[in-house]
């Protein structure tokens, strides 16, 4: 997926709608279901795409602590607006999977492996920041002592099309965790929506078969005018970031500040309600989930568990973390701080979810600067 | 367009899925504890192990849950394995007979790092249920003999009635050139041990403090303050090693419930050194 | 006296006391004896003496009704029974009972009260050496009361 090579063999052209719908067509023709960005129930998801028409042209998205409102463009632009609830790892780490299924026997107990076979993903509209999130969640699944076999028979051979963003969101940072808003690697094949005289789009070439995709489908070489044209898009979202965070020093900062008085400020307003941890796209907890049925078998289940519940720190009859601000500063230090130390990155790709789907409105940016002693607006949802 | 053809991956093994096991023999050691003698039932030999690690036990029909193994490690006949029973899955030990049949996944975790004693003296503080992840190091620590200086045994738990193992302690004290002293919270008028806390035994040591491995384990209170009062006589905190616990649903580090600060406990643990955890010990709800 | 100067010396607790000290201290002191389930003392007793163990081992028990004498503590070589001496109304709170043959030094609580008043200095030192027996007591049964080994139900 990394072929940096791929990049530097393969010059960047310009494809029209009409190619991209080629590009859609192609991939599923040869069996990959293709999931990207759709309008369903006033939110921007991430469902099945058969044509160009599941793609919400002309909507925008509206972000804000707590806030989340889609809008009609100006423009008929495919990929104008930013991410929405849903995540890549609820394809990549599916929130429910079946594991495996025991029944007696007459001397004893058999267990048989019962997960579904892996579908051929192909993700269209992967935003720089997720690209970085996937990469993450790579590190735990795959890097590690154990690897997920099932998160690795979804992730390996996935095709990905990422977007360059070219606005901003409200809850947006990307730029101060170095995650975007240009995908830099880690895709087969990288657009930019350029609308001007003509509705096309800029490809740039991350893997050999995003090559071969790519020249199955009518395209040119881009000019100067195209590169330029998409150069500004970036630009544009680069400037127009919603949110900032000083990342440098946020492990250690957070570290020292493991009993700082924001963090019972923090709990005041928090809910533990878990939607930071469904939103987040690198959030990867699970639980397991042991039933029985009527046969008289028993099956096992993995689904996403949340460290905001009680049930996840229980022990001897008691949760080790029971009070909201335990759990609240649990997810944070660990996607901010503990991160680093286990897996060498931070955790957070500043991608906003976990801001604009908080009920509250609590932004972690916020809750950093206000712990390294900042000024911090009292704009509370 | 050949080039999309599929890369198949080469899957990893699935380290969820249980193994069959049987149940060769049980005993109950107290009331509410229960040792099981392990053997395999898919013709498959036994996973060896490390004194320290642990396997997820999965009873039919009603859960899994991480146990320590509590048996002699250059036995790789079977697997023995200690539960107490403190909720559902737990008292389901207790309900099993010879013959029944378990799930295991395992073993997991880092070991008590025994090696470290050769040529020290070496300490083992248990308290309560403590006893059983500790035993496997003290059968190695017996086996290799030779290769240690002094070897104390401090175990205290709450009564007498409460003392796990006790026959094999009281056979160790005879046979063994390891000191063994036992102490418990309270006691009737017939005990003729020591009654107080754990750590009031270890001023008294006669070790060389600041060449001495201490192996500590039991309830986490316990634990903090023996190797509070381990390090207090002089031993070094990167020579002292504690037994973690928290919750855990996979044991192999991808369901992030064991997490204790920036480790996991499954992997990175249960066994820690001290002077990496001292810290976080004593701060609440980490 | 001097032997028995030599053994209060000897003693744990006295470890680093000046001779002078020591002198006064064993003007209040003798050699005593319990054999296995002798009482030292027992509650509600006048503290009438202070018992540095010198070989063997002590039970500290309180009676409750229906469930017999319940142990609390064992001291052993090196400690002391006995520290409610030091307060009014110096009256022993619990019993104390030899588990073995016990040979102790029993320094006559008043004399050595009285010694104390006198000798404010002596007093200091004394107390010095009693009171951090006393918080590691109640520290050490702080841990006991949370029961630690207890079952979670």
């Amino acid at each position: 997926m990394k072929a940096t090579n791929a990049m530097q063999e393969h010059p960047q052209a310009v494809i029209t709608q009409e190619g991209l719908a080629g590009l859609i067509g192609g991939l599923r023709a040869e069996g990959f279901r293709v999931i990207g960005p759709t309008l369903r129930d006033e939110a921007i998801v991430y469902d099945d795409i058969e044509s160009l028409g599941d793609l919400p042209s002309g909507w925008t998205d509206e972000q804000d602590g707590g806030h989340y409102r889609v809008k009609r463009r100006q423009d008929a632009a495919l990929f104008g607006y930013n991410v929405g609830p849903h995540a890549w790892k609820r394809f990549l780490h599916p929130p429910l999977l079946r594991m495996w299924r025991a029944e007696k026997t007459a001397d004893g107990m058999t267990v048989t492996q019962t997960a579904e076979p892996a579908e051929r993903y192909a993700f269209l509209a992967v935003r720089s920041c997720e690209l970085h999130a996937i990469a993450i969640q790579d590190r735990v699944f795959l890097q590690g002592p154990y690897v997920d076999p099932h998160y690795q028979a979804r992730r390996e051979g996935a095709f990905i099309i990422a977007v360059n963003c070219g606005q901003a969101g409200g809850t947006c940072f990307c730029t101060s965790m170095n995650t975007g808003p240009k995908a830099a690697e880690g895709y087969d094949l990288a657009l930019t929506e350029l609308i001007a005289d003509e509705h096309e789009f800029l490809v740039e070439v991350g893997s050999e078969r995003g090559a071969a995709l790519l020249a199955s489908v009518p395209n040119r070489p881009a000019d100067l005018q195209h590169s330029a044209l998409a150069a500004n898009a970036i630009a544009r979202a680069e400037g127009n970031m919603g949110r900032q965070m000083r990342s440098d020093d946020v492990r250690d900062l957070l570290l020292a500040n493991l009993e700082h008085p924001r963090w019972d400020d923090v709990a005041e307003r928090c809910l533990t309600c878990g939607n930071c941890t469904m939103v987040c796209p690198t959030c990867f907890c699970t639980a397991v989930e042991d039933t029985n049925d009527l046969s008289g078998a028993a099956e096992r289940k993995r689904r996403w568990d949340s460290c905001f519940t009680m049930d996840f720190s229980y022990i001897h009859g008691g949760s080790v973390r029971s009070s909201g601000k335990s759990r609240y500063r649990q997810w944070m230090t660990h996607k901010l701080a503990n991160w680093v130390d286990q897996f060498g990155t931070s955790g957070c790709v500043g991608c906003g979810r976990c801001i604009t789907w908080c009920p509250v409105g609590i932004d972690i940016t916020e809750e950093v600067r206000a712990i390294r002693g900042e000024e911090v607006s009292d704009g509370r949802a | 367009m050949d080039r999309l053809a599929e890369i198949a991956p080469v899957m990893a093994p699935d380290a969820m899925l249980p193994r069959v096991v049987r149940v060769a023999k049980r005993t109950r050691d107290l009331p509410d504890t229960w040792t099981l003698e392990l053997v395999a039932a898919d013709g498959a030999p036994l996973p060896r192990y490390e004194p320290g690690q642990f396997t997820m036990l999965y009873v039919f029909g009603i859960g899994e849950i991480p146990v320590s193994i509590s048996g002699d490690a250059a036995d790789g006949s079977r697997i023995v394995q200690t539960i107490r029973a403190v909720g559902k899955v737990s008292e389901a030990f207790g309900r099993l007979t010879v013959g029944d049949t378990l799930g295991l996944r395992g073993p997991f975790g880092t070991a008590w790092p025994v090696a470290e004693g050769y040529e020290h003296d070496v300490v083992v503080v248990a308290g309560g249920l403590g006893l059983a992840p500790l035993r496997p190091a003290l059968y190695r620590l017996q086996a290799e003999r030779k290769r240690f200086g002094k070897l104390v045994l401090l175990y205290g738990t709450r009564r007498p009635e409460d003392i796990l193992f006790r026959r094999q302690l009281a056979n160790w004290r005879k046979q063994l050139d390891m000191e063994i002293e036992v102490t418990v919270d309270h006691a009737g008028h017939d005990w003729r041990g020591h009654v107080g806390v754990v750590t009031k035994l270890i001023p008294r040591l006669g070790v060389d403090a600041a060449n001495t491995v201490a192996l500590v384990c039991g309830p986490e209170v316990m634990m903090r303050f023996s190797a509070s009062a381990l390090h207090d006589i002089g031993m070094p905190e990167d020579a002292i090693h504690l037994s973690l616990e928290r919750n855990m649903k996979c044991a192999v580090g991808l369901c992030g419930h064991c997490q204790f600060a920036g480790s996991f406990i499954c992997k990175d643990g249960a066994v820690m050194r001290y002077d990496t955890v001292r810290r976080l010990l004593a701060l609440k709800e980490i | 006296m001097e032997g028995l100067e030599r053994i209060v010396a000897e003693h744990r607790l006295f470890e680093g006391l000046g001779d002078e000290f020591i002198k006064l201290a064993a003007g209040c002191a003798k050699n005593v004896r319990f054999n296995a389930d002798q009482y030292l003392f027992h509650a509600e007793d006048p503290a009438d003496w202070i018992y540095l163990v010198r070989h063997g081992r002590v039970a500290l028990e309180l009676a409750t009704p229906g469930r017999g004498a319940v142990q609390f503590e064992t001291l052993g070589e090196g400690e002391i029974a006995g520290l409610t001496w030091l307060l009014p109304p110096y009256r022993w709170g619990y019993d104390a009972r030899a588990i073995e043959l016990v040979r102790a030094i029993a320094l006559d609580a008043q004399c050595l009260r009285d010694k104390c008043e006198v000798d404010h200095d002596l007093g200091y030192a004394l107390l010095k050496r009693f009171l951090p027996v006393l918080v590691q007591r109640l520290q050490a049964t702080r841990l006991q009361m949370l029961d630690v080994y207890g079952s979670p139900r």
